[in-house]
């Protein structure tokens, strides 16, 4: 068992938990990312790695419900504890791995949406403890949904946007990197994460401007170790497996609109799933449209 | 007493009940059913059947305490080459290997070895029965990556010299390919597998799940830091193979590994599960060997028609031929000869249907098989919601490339010899799938056994 030892709601309906995984801890770079098991019945779910403590031994994970598993997760405390958690999967961000003249060298610019603000953190992190500056764009909805802010602002130079102008600058995130452009700022190497519309357009926008953009996928995932192949994407002409080859990529080469037709495999049975779960004993289907009387 | 040229039947379910529930299919024997059956045995002085088992087992010897209806003898005779009777019994394909060797099978049918092993395996595990363990502890230890079939073989062989050793097991559950890979009703998890590695433990093997070796940790920090005298990797082959055709990224095409641990290990198929599957209404399965049967047979068991599409004929289809047998009873249809081109999609990406070519046998080709060659002209379309390749697979490199100086071939199989399992890194041993990529849970196990002799060999001559 892997214990809760912290459980916190961010904001909206994002929540963060620190969870005790010394095995994870000890290796973990930002990027990674691990797979979460609450029970015995329950599914595995992929989560990026928002933080991590090597002497304490803990993992920071940062989630929002989507469906019925992840919403299981909202009524967890500290004290709680999830069945299974691995890690670290997949590859550690180029940042912090590629020789530090070379990422010193680079005008970075981190792009954030949403709960994306969360895997974000520990690679400015990261860059800040290398003694490198960089951007970061923390985009959201509206003002509540924003997350980390003031942490990351210890760590980067932070502009916060929101999509209703409720808080800090107005527009979508593609808006805020025009703008910072329009200022004067120089990028030439951009991190994007967040919704998978939102990394689509963001590159859309990076093309344009000439900036090397590497996004994070999340697609659906089983085992996380290269074993079911269910995360393939398309990109440039290969076929990558997300769990193994990424979750990190060339942005400009991701072909999103594929990711995101593929992202809706399971939509129909989550919801039933979500539907059945939320309404308990009370569901029984009976609307005709899901199948659950069925 | 029937016909002693044949077997005693094995009690099996009905075909039309069986493919609609994950019960196992083959009930197996009873008592009086196997000592029956343990009378056909003619006890050979040169005994064929023990050189094809991979672990020769001692099968007349087991055979011999059946007659007599001394099972727990029968089962310390198997324990004595076998960690895993109960699981070899299922799944070996003994018609090429001890029943194959069988004098019985010259003018009739072989002996029933693997009903009578399945048998006691299961007598005993009803009894309590288990195999026995160390009496005492030589201080060693060794790590074991992985607890397949050559993981758990290699970690009860040592256990029972003496070691300390600890097996480390990636996903969240101990079995490897016996838990995610090969459905229930193929080989039941909690009545069959759990027990089997329960079995393991009870010799003293600790397991370790949820540790990702190559990310977790290093092979070289098992030994450096960890305290390690030697490690094996039985890691398996476990990256699916896709064919490279159009439209294979498409929603409705999965692996079998993906469709089959989806299954087996998160069991999809019961609703009190959280893990979804996705099996439409009529499902293609590109392949013929095992893996392919078994994604045949769980698609039909959660509703689908199923055609397995395979570009040689009958006689080529790699899976044991039980299985196919089973398959066709409960309905599977076999498109032979026929080999996808292409997977036909709507606009959102949903698989529609399946383009096919048909096949020609050709030459023999290095496998020895008779070469599939494509007719000219010959495509048509099938409509189908689901494919499923089952094309085989290969072992993952997060071992051989985080692991400084083991040597690996150009299938990314890790190099070891076949005599003792050493691989090019001192210390290292490696067998089973990751050495030979996907075979046979027996060959696994004897590859396991051979380690730990090895192992055993090694560390001795460093103390």
């Amino acid at each position: 068992m892997y214990r809760i030892l912290e459980a916190r709601n961010l904001a909206g309906n994002i929540y963060e938990m620190v969870v005790e995984a010394p095995r994870v801890a000890k290796r973990a770079l930002p990027g990674q990312f691990v797979i979460v098991k609450l029970n015995e019945k329950a599914e595995r779910i992929p989560l990026t790695i928002c933080d991590y403590d090597r002497e304490k031994g803990t993992i920071t994970i940062v989630f929002q419900p989507v469906g019925a598993s992840t919403s299981k997760y909202v009524s967890l405390k500290a004290g709680d504890a999830f069945m299974d958690f691995v890690g670290p999967l997949g590859q550690p961000s180029d940042l912090c791995t590629e020789p530090l003249e070379e990422v010193k060298k680079k005008k970075i610019l981190f792009v954030a949406g949403g709960v994306g603000t969360a895997p974000v953190y520990p690679q400015a992190k990261w860059l800040h403890e290398h003694g490198i500056e960089c951007d970061v764009i923390i985009g959201a909805k509206t003002k509540d949904l924003v997350i980390l802010e003031e942490e990351m602002k210890q760590v980067a130079n932070t502009y916060v946007t929101t999509d209703d102008g409720s808080y800090g600058r107005s527009g979508m995130v593609t808006k805020c990197i025009e703008d910072l452009i329009a200022e004067g700022h120089v990028y030439d190497h951009c991190v994007a994460i967040g919704p998978m519309i939102m990394m689509k357009f963001c590159c859309l926008t990076t093309k344009k401007l000439g900036i090397h953009t590497v996004v994070s996928m999340n697609p659906i995932m089983v085992d996380g170790t290269g074993m079911c192949g269910a995360c393939r994407l398309i990109v440039g002409d290969e076929v990558k497996f997300a769990c193994v080859d990424g979750p990190e990529f060339d942005g400009h080469l991701v072909d999103f609109d594929a990711a995101m037709k593929r992202a809706t495999l399971y939509k129909t049975e989550e919801g039933r799933a979500m539907l059945a779960y939320q309404e308990g004993e009370t569901h029984h289907g009976g609307c005709g449209q899901c199948g659950g009387d069925k | 007493m029937g016909d002693v040229l044949k077997k005693v039947p094995v009690r099996e379910q009905d075909p039309q009940v069986r493919a609609t529930n994950f019960e196992e299919v083959c009930l197996g024997y009873n008592r009086e059913e196997a000592m029956e059956e343990a009378e056909r045995c003619l006890h050979c002085k040169n005994a064929k059947c023990i050189q094809g088992c991979p672990v020769n087992i001692d099968i007349p010897g087991f055979i011999a305490h059946v007659k007599e209806g001394d099972f727990e003898q029968a089962y310390q005779v198997i324990s004595k080459s076998s960690a895993l009777p109960a699981i070899c019994g299922r799944v070996c394909p003994q018609e090429t290997q001890c029943e194959g060797k069988c004098i019985r099978g010259i003018k009739g049918e072989a002996v029933s070895i693997g009903k009578l092993e399945r048998f006691v395996a299961d007598w005993a595990c009803e009894n309590g029965i288990k195999p026995i363990p160390a009496s005492e502890k030589n201080g060693h230890k060794v790590a074991v990556i992985g607890s397949g079939p050559s993981g758990l073989t290699c970690a009860g062989d040592l256990a029972k010299m003496g070691y300390d050793v600890t097996i480390f097991e990636a996903l969240h559950k101990a079995g490897g390919v016996l838990v995610y890979g090969i459905p229930e009703f193929r080989l039941p998890k909690d009545k069959v597998v759990a027990k089997e590695v329960e079995n393991v433990r009870s010799l003293g093997v600790k397991i370790e799940t949820n540790v990702i070796i190559g990310k977790s940790v290093t092979i070289d920090e098992l030994l450096k830091d960890e305290g390690f005298d030697a490690v094996f990797i039985g890691s398996g082959a476990g990256l699916p193979m896709f064919m490279g055709i159009p439209g294979e990224q498409a929603k409705g095409v999965f692996s079998a590994n993906e469709f089959l641990t989806r299954n087996n290990l998160m069991k999809a198929f019961r609703e009190d599960y959280d893990t979804p599957i996705s099996c439409g209404k009529k499902v293609c399965v590109v392949g013929g060997g095992n893996v392919a049967m078994d994604a045949a047979r769980t698609a039909l068991r959660l509703g689908a028609e199923v055609h397995i599409v395979y570009r040689r004929s009958e006689a080529e289809l790699p899976a044991r031929a039980e299985e196919v047998h089973h398959a066709k009873e409960e309905g599977i249809i076999f498109d032979l000869l026929t080999n996808p081109t292409e997977i036909l999609v709507d606009e959102n990406d949903n698989v529609t249907g399946i383009r096919l070519i048909k096949m020609e046998l050709g030459e023999p080709d290095a496998s020895g098989r008779r070469r599939p060659v494509e007719i000219p002209g010959s495509e048509y379309e099938v409509e189908c919601d689901t494919v499923i390749m089952a094309l085989g697979t290969s072992p993952n490199p997060l071992i051989s490339s985080t692991t400084y100086g083991l040597d690996v071939n150009r299938r990314k199989c890790i190099v070891a010899e076949e005599e003792t399992g050493a691989t090019s890194k001192e210390a290292v041993y490696a067998g089973g799938d990751a050495v030979t990529g996907a075979a046979t849970v027996i060959l696994a196990m004897g590859a396991g056994k051979v380690a730990a002799k090895g192992i055993d060999e090694y560390i001795r001559s460093k103390h």
